[in-house]
């Protein structure tokens, strides 16, 4: 039977559309991949010399060890807001004979071996391997060792028991926060406490047996409260989500797109991957501190350049370079109805002008970087509002890739194709070049303002620019509705 | 023999399904008939122990459905697609099923074979995982499933939805022949009136959870039926 579910679990992963992608994005997907899996080693690998080097009058591994105890439940709360258990799995082998007890095991066991546990190791094994080398006890950081595994692994378990329990949550953070707070204010050393326990495990490795007792305990739990939940209208339920219906008669005030700008809002929101790229607009705003920090930079005109377009642009980009295929799954519908195609894009047009003029207002106390940094977040604000909207709309012409709104948000890359790396050419390169050349060259506001100056130009052509994508994208219809009509 | 025996179901206030007594002898064609929400979908997943009973119990083959899990044994269903492993080709879907109904590469294929003229070319061979093929098709690899492994009881919900003509009365030939030595007992629930009163000897409507009609089918049965629901 274990054979059969690791069958199944290995073509579901490799099956999954994860994989299903065009060589270049698999290729890239692997590197970033492999650069995180890198850069953990290199913590791990790393840590024990950089410890050292910082504070060489103390032992880095009681040195982590005294932080061990924060770390776990900043790690519970983390689990807490992202993992779940993945039991939809299962579904269809509940009407097969296979009893349910085996399932349950099943559900557990799977996830043991979760992305959540398995993260932390790339820290913690490199860290001992390195540990045992320098010469510390080889039993002792073995035992650490397998402590720490049995208490990722008891976290796991103890997330499922307390799941989705806010209370819980609750009791978490106010733990943490007054261990942090007994810290801070040196009420109590909490790290003195809990690098004691962690020493001991290390001198006496035998205690980190308990660790087994517990984990088995919370493992018991976990089988006795799922076996009895292994329903439909329970545990393995699909959670049907409330239509919610916000009033957004104030679009109405828009005239005829009023009725596309109320679809995308409500696309925006109701769907995970746009209510992500939604979110993630406000992040891009937090951008430019990156950038305007660092003394590096501060020589490289292009570089903050590149991030005041991203304070502004965080939402025309992301959303934008998608258009139309959020609509995709529509899209036949939409080319059946008598509307003017233009007003359809004009909708999203104004959709990423309003956006960007509300992230820029928000980029106001940039201010406090100095005049030359606002500036230079104006010119970006002007130069996505005039080129970049109007440029997206025209690339978005180039789109054939379905996009299923259905699937989860982060991490998506469904619907990406050359266009989305070829875009960036122009709505990043170009102003970052012309920056960087009349900044350098010509000096004094030059930058800024022939930056600005070529979105106001694009922004006064609106009407023609537009006249030219509305054809463009009538002319492309029958090749968009074929493309978005393919499975994803 | 199934028995169904003071089955009810209540989420929160709101009772979906309150059966005092069905019993279905062994080898009966039965037929569960009923506008949406009248409760088939929930008595069947009852049945399947899939959801559990506010009260009552069912038995199927003295085994109470939601106290030991024997029944699955003898047991075939399809409910839906969900119930797909869809990341698997259907190839792949039958074998697995074949093999926990203790059924051998070979004994799969030549079960399979059987069905080729149901399956038109359309499920083996085409190198397509199950989510890629379409409603109708997934359907078919479903109730291929079900039959699998030589079950005296087989539950069907809906299966008449999203199958092309032929295919229907392809499915209602294969759905008597089941019953026709009286040792398999077919369940099915339907919202087409005209392919269950064809197939069953025995039809069932519900009403918002309540048994309405209980009646051995007949030539009359199809009229009456259509008279009730056209209210």
């Amino acid at each position: 039977m274990i054979s059969r579910f690791f069958n199944l679990e290995w073509k579901q992963y490799f099956r999954s559309s994860h994989w299903q992608k065009g060589i270049a994005l698999k290729i890239v997907m692997v590197i970033f991949a492999l650069y995180f899996i890198g850069i953990f080693l290199a913590i791990g690998v790393g840590g024990y010399f950089i410890l050292k080097k910082e504070y060489p009058e103390s032992d880095p591994l009681q040195l982590v060890n005294s932080y061990l105890l924060f770390a776990i439940l900043g790690d519970l709360i983390f689990r807490y807001l992202m993992q779940k258990l993945p039991i939809m799995n299962i579904k269809p082998l509940l009407i097969l004979p296979i009893k349910k007890s085996k399932l349950v095991h099943y559900v557990l066991a799977k996830s043991s071996a979760s992305f959540f546990n398995i993260l932390g190791l790339f820290f913690y094994i490199p860290f001992a391997i390195v540990l045992i080398k320098e010469g510390y006890n080889t039993t002792g950081v073995l035992g650490w060792l397998f402590a720490i595994i049995l208490i990722i692994q008891s976290a796991n378990f103890l997330n499922f028991l307390i799941n989705k329990n806010n209370v819980a949550l609750v009791i978490i953070v106010a733990i943490l926060g007054t261990l942090i707070g007994l810290q801070k204010f040196d009420i109590y050393d909490v790290t003195a406490f809990g690098g004691q326990i962690f020493d001991g495990i290390y001198a006496n490795p035998i205690y980190s047996f308990i660790g087994v007792a517990i984990l088995a305990v919370l493992y018991h739990l976990n089988y006795k409260q799922l076996r009895n939940l292994v329903y439909l209208d329970e545990a393995v339920s699909q959670k049907v989500e409330e239509a919610k219906s916000a009033d957004l008669s104030f679009a109405n005030k828009l005239g005829d797109v009023a009725p596309f700008i109320k679809n995308d809002i409500r696309l925006i929101w109701r769907n995970k991957r746009t209510k992500t790229v939604f979110l993630m607009s406000f992040l891009f705003l937090f951008y430019g501190l990156i950038f305007f920090t660092q003394k590096t930079y501060k020589e490289m005109p292009a570089m903050l350049m590149f991030a005041s377009l991203f304070i502004t642009g965080g939402f025309a980009l992301n959303y934008g370079q998608f258009i139309p295929a959020w609509d995709s799954a529509h899209y036949k519908m939409l080319m059946s109805q008598s509307f003017k195609y233009r007003k359809f894009l004009e909708s999203k047009w104004i959709l990423m002008v309003v956006m960007t003029s509300f992230l820029y207002v928000l980029s106001f106390p940039y201010l406090y970087f100095g005049l030359d940094i606002f500036l230079m977040i104006t010119a970006g604000a002007i130069f996505n509002v005039g080129f970049n909207s109007l440029f997206l709309l025209y690339a978005g012409s180039f789109n054939r890739k379905r996009i299923d709104l259905n699937k989860g948000g982060f991490g998506n890359t469904q619907g990406t194709s050359a266009t989305q790396f070829i875009i960036i050419i122009p709505i990043m390169g170009i102003p970052m070049l012309l920056f960087w050349l009349f900044d350098t060259y010509v000096g004094g506001n030059a930058g800024y303002i022939v930056v600005a100056s070529i979105g106001i130009i694009s922004l006064l052509c609106k009407k023609y620019v537009m006249n030219y994508i509305e054809k463009k994208y009538i002319r492309d219809k029958y090749l968009m509705i074929n493309a978005f009509g393919k499975e994803a | 023999m199934i028995t169904i025996d003071t089955i009810s179901k209540k989420y929160g206030k709101a009772e979906v399904l309150n059966v005092p007594s069905i019993v279905i002898p062994k080898g009966q064609s039965f037929g569960l008939v009923g506008n949406n929400g009248a409760g088939k979908t929930t008595l069947f997943n009852i049945l399947l122990d899939l959801i559990r009973p506010t009260t009552g119990a069912i038995t199927n083959h003295d085994i109470v459905v939601n106290s030991s899990e024997e029944w699955k044994n003898f047991t075939g269903s399809f409910i839906d697609e969900s119930f797909l492993i869809t990341y698997l080709t259907p190839e792949e879907y039958f074998d697995f099923i074949g093999d926990l109904r203790g059924m051998n590469k070979a004994d799969v294929k030549k079960f399979l074979a059987q069905f080729d003229e149901f399956f038109n070319d359309e499920i083996v061979g085409k190198k397509k995982y199950l989510r890629d093929l379409s409603k109708g098709n997934q359907k078919k690899a479903g109730i291929v499933a079900a039959l699998m492994g030589n079950p005296q009881v087989v539950i069907l919900d809906e299966p008449f939805a999203n199958l092309d003509p032929t295919t229907q009365i392809r499915l209602k030939q294969i759905i008597k022949k089941l019953t026709e030595n009286r040792e398999i007992t077919v369940l099915v629930s339907s919202h087409d009136l005209t392919h269950v009163t064809e197939v069953c000897e025995r039809i069932v409507v519900l009403d918002k959870g309540n048994v309405v009609k209980d009646t051995e089918t007949s030539a009359e049965t199809l009229k009456e039926l259509e008279s009730y629901f056209a209210l």
